[in-house]
């Protein structure tokens, strides 16, 4: 139960942290989401992300702050078991079901839905 | 960066400006801060919820049951964003619907129904990644960078 | 005939025989529908694209004048329109369906009195006898072109204005009878350096306040000769700033008598309407429906319409330029006899 009210609080952080970005920074929101998406892969560099998921579960892994330190995690692993080439080819290893699931999903809805304005 | 920006301006363009900016309605920055927490927290909720229930109901672990969890989230934001009720709650919540993976799914979902006028390719194919596009962008060349530097300190017997 | 700078002056008064509005579903809830001539329920007037909805309105807004006129499509000898879609393909095409000959305009959202002006032009010299003069916008059409999927979740800030999907059209003639058009002043294009799409209103203030000025200057008058002064989408925060900005330059104009038409189309708790209307379609429909229909009842005799447009492009934005603004005012004038 204790990991519900982490994951709430840090998941809930994560997103005032974009929200400043976008009221004080004066960014829009595609601005905000890159800042976001690149201080994931930074904690992820720093292996201080891993840590924030253990502690926090859905809080770190929900946000899209998670894509940035899943394509640092998949690219480092693979770099690991095959050298300097497997930051090209792990990058998308870990990502892909996000990545995929989004495409499929999408495609998939514009094939029956319109947009309601 | 608003100083350098206003240095361009002509003594009347910066005279108008705060003219205007003492009459304009502020952006609630507090009252948007809260409702993001609330609603990026309560996502990050489900999140787990669904998370929880792939680890108690199949044989997933908790760091395996990350990736069905992400897509069920990515469907989640997708079927909003075709009943066209993403738009308005995330008037209200914000980064709270933005942030979290739901708004990546969103973000692709409505770029894809939105071009569908414009075709299969070109439309949905073309424009599916025009918001989501420049996350993936930065996160891959981020990701490079970092994957890179921390290989090349671990080959030279660093940490 | 050319008064002052900018101003010019309609001897022959060409006189507005017949307006059409069409508006869509947001419009119909707001406290204006029954000024409106054709309220749609469905935002994509069945058709297959937002863009198509468009055309149509302009269409059916041309349509529903000319009948209004008791004329035939080959009575008009020119058809002025302009929107906001890239290359005015809305009015393009409606000209197409017309077949009637065409000058398409932009000057945005000042488009309906940029097409009024020039009309009332061609009449005022002989080289036209009817002429239809409008301007249309779709709300998911300009929000797809200019910012976001209309289904995408970004949070707007209260400065920002809800593009009205709407036509409005009016049939100028040299003869019959109506409310006339007795000068237009062609706004400048003023800069103040501000580049927020999210707060056009306060960009294109100051270019309504230059207008209103111009029009005062040139024409030697005063707010007292009008009953009601309409800014066309400022919205309520550039309606604030452009009133103090006229006040400051001692041409300040009483409240009731000033107003906006992105105010007027929308009720304050309209979700998502925020600052206001605005929009080709906001000035057009706003002026064409609810002021001409409050003329007729001749609750208001001499009015001025002060169009006002923001020339930016989603590119323009992007590469951090600027938003130019323009804003051109038209005199209407329905007196007792008429």
């Amino acid at each position: 139960m204790e990991m519900y009210f982490w994951a709430f609080v840090v998941g809930g952080l994560i997103c005032v942290i974009g929200q400043i970005l976008m009221d004080v920074g004066k960014y829009t929101p595609a601005h905000t989401i890159s800042i976001l998406v690149v201080m994931g892969a930074v904690l992820s560099g720093l292996e201080l992300y891993e840590p924030l998921i253990d502690f926090a579960g859905a809080g770190a892994t929900v946000p899209i702050t998670s894509f940035g330190n899943a394509l640092v995690k998949g690219a480092l692993s693979e770099a690991e078991r095959t050298g300097l080439v497997g930051i090209l080819t792990g990058i998308f290893e870990v990502t892909s079901a996000g990545i995929s699931s989004a495409i499929i999903f999408a495609f998939i809805a514009s094939l029956l839905f319109k947009p309601k304005g | 960066m608003s100083n350098k920006k206003k240095k361009k301006l002509t003594p009347t363009q910066q005279e108008y400006q705060d003219f205007a900016r003492a009459r304009e309605p502020r952006r609630p920055v507090l009252t948007n801060v809260l409702k993001a927490f609330l609603a990026g927290g309560a996502i990050c909720l489900i999140g787990q919820g669904v998370a929880d229930f792939f680890v108690w109901n199949f044989d997933f672990t908790e760091k395996t049951a990350g990736n069905p969890t992400v897509a069920v989230m990515i469907l989640l934001g997708v079927i909003l964003t075709v009943l066209g009720v993403y738009d308005h709650i995330a008037q209200w919540a914000g980064a709270g619907t933005a942030v979290p993976v739901t708004g990546f799914a969103n973000s692709m979902a409505s770029a894809a129904i939105e071009h569908r006028t414009e075709g299969f390719v070109l439309g949905v194919g073309g424009k599916m990644f025009k918001l989501a596009g420049s996350v993936i962008v930065f996160g891959v060349v981020s990701a490079f960078v970092i994957a890179l530097i921390r290989t090349i300190i671990t080959a030279l017997g660093g940490s | 005939m050319l008064q002052g700078h900018q101003t010019w002056i309609f001897p022959s008064r060409p006189t507005i025989i017949a307006t059409a509005t069409v508006v869509g579903p947001h419009e119909a809830e707001g406290p204006l529908a029954e000024d409106f001539d054709l309220v749609h329920g469905d935002l994509w007037l069945g058709q297959d694209s937002y863009e198509k909805a468009e055309k149509k309105m302009l269409e059916e807004a041309c349509e529903v004048a000319i009948r209004k006129a008791g004329l035939q499509k080959q009575d008009i000898q020119f058809f002025l329109a302009g929107d906001l879609l890239s290359q005015i393909i809305s009015s393009s095409f409606a000209a197409r369906t017309m077949a009637v000959p065409f000058l398409g305009l932009y000057g945005a959202c000042s488009t309906a009195m940029e097409s009024l002006a020039l009309g009332a032009l061609i009449v005022d010299s002989n080289s036209g006898n009817n002429v239809i003069c409008g301007a249309v916008s779709h709300n998911a059409a300009a929000e797809k072109q200019y910012r976001y999927p209309t289904e995408y979740g970004s949070q707007k800030p209260p400065t920002a204005q809800w593009t009205v999907t709407g036509a409005g059209v009016a049939l100028l003639s040299s003869g019959g009878s109506g409310p006339r058009v007795t000068s237009a002043t062609i706004g400048r294009v003023v800069d103040m350096g501000l580049s927020d799409p999210f707060n056009m209103g306060g960009a294109m203030a100051p270019a309504a306040a230059d207008t209103i000025t111009a029009h005062f200057r040139d024409l030697g008058l005063t707010h007292r000769e009008y009953d009601l002064i309409a800014t066309g989408d400022l919205g309520r925060v550039g309606h604030k700033i452009a009133a103090d900005l006229l006040q400051k330059h001692d041409l300040e104009i009483p409240a009731d008598k000033f107003t906006d038409c992105g105010i007027l189309i929308y009720r304050e708790d309209q979700p998502a309407v925020l600052a206001g209307g605005s929009g080709c379609g906001c000035a057009a429909t706003v002026t064409y429906g609810h002021i001409f229909n409050r003329m007729k009842k001749r609750e208001l005799k001499r009015v001025l319409i002060v169009a006002t447009g923001a020339l930016l492009s989603p590119l323009s934005y992007q590469q951090k330029e600027s938003i130019p603004c323009i804003a051109h005012a038209v005199s209407i004038e329905f007196s007792q006899k008429e």
